[in-house]
């Protein structure tokens, strides 16, 4: 048995939605990782979401995620998320991760 | 070969695989909660599901076009299991072995 018995290569050079542990959603192109979890994400950019304003974009480009930072990993459906009208949604941000 | 730490947790990833396939609700420790098909299961825990979705989409729709992820064991409160897929008498045996050191 190995330790990296899932992995997250299937997902390299795809586009994911990381969610971490202080609550933030972060969209970009997987480039790396490893078995901690560490993230290479590419073109990325913060979603950020509020209930008054539709959900807000930030872009942030080549950025590293440390693992202990990482809740989770989600593997984004381009077709899916284009026809999303992101400025209709109100939500509130999600909570940070208590252990 | 396997650390000593890992060890212990040994039942819980041999207990898991003998759950994929199945329907499960992981709650993670900021109170979100996903429902999803059991895809894979690590050495840490982490989880892999399939088919995903928000258990309350309206209040979350952070992951909308979401439909596989991966959970990191260590951001995850509980695992809900489907009632008949807990086999109890494996349950209790693995317990028994682990106990006893074997």
């Amino acid at each position: 048995m190995s330790g990296k018995d899932i992995g997250l290569e299937p997902l390299v050079d795809t586009t994911i939605s990381v969610i971490t542990n202080d609550g933030r959603n972060i969209v970009g192109v997987l480039r790396g990782f490893d078995q901690t979890t560490n993230l290479i994400l590419d073109e990325c950019h913060e979603r950020v979401y509020s209930t008054k304003v539709g959900v807000e974009m930030l872009a942030l480009g080549l950025y590293v995620i440390r693992g202990d930072n990482v809740a989770v990993v989600g593997e984004l459906e381009d077709e899916s998320d284009s026809q999303i009208d992101f400025n209709a949604i109100r939500a509130p941000p999600l909570k940070p991760i208590t252990h | 070969s396997i650390g000593f730490a890992y060890l212990v947790k040994m039942l819980f990833y041999s207990y898991f695989k003998t759950l994929v396939g199945l329907q499960v609700t992981v709650e993670l420790k900021n109170d979100l909660a996903i429902t999803g098909l059991l895809h894979s299961v690590d050495q840490y825990l982490n989880i892999k599901l399939e088919n995903t979705h928000v258990v309350d989409e309206v209040r979350y729709p952070h992951m909308k076009s979401v439909n596989n992820c991966f959970i990191r064991g260590s951001v995850v409160r509980y695992v809900q299991l489907p009632a008949d897929g807990v086999d109890i008498d494996i349950l209790h045996d693995a317990t028994r072995r682990e106990a006893r050191g074997t």
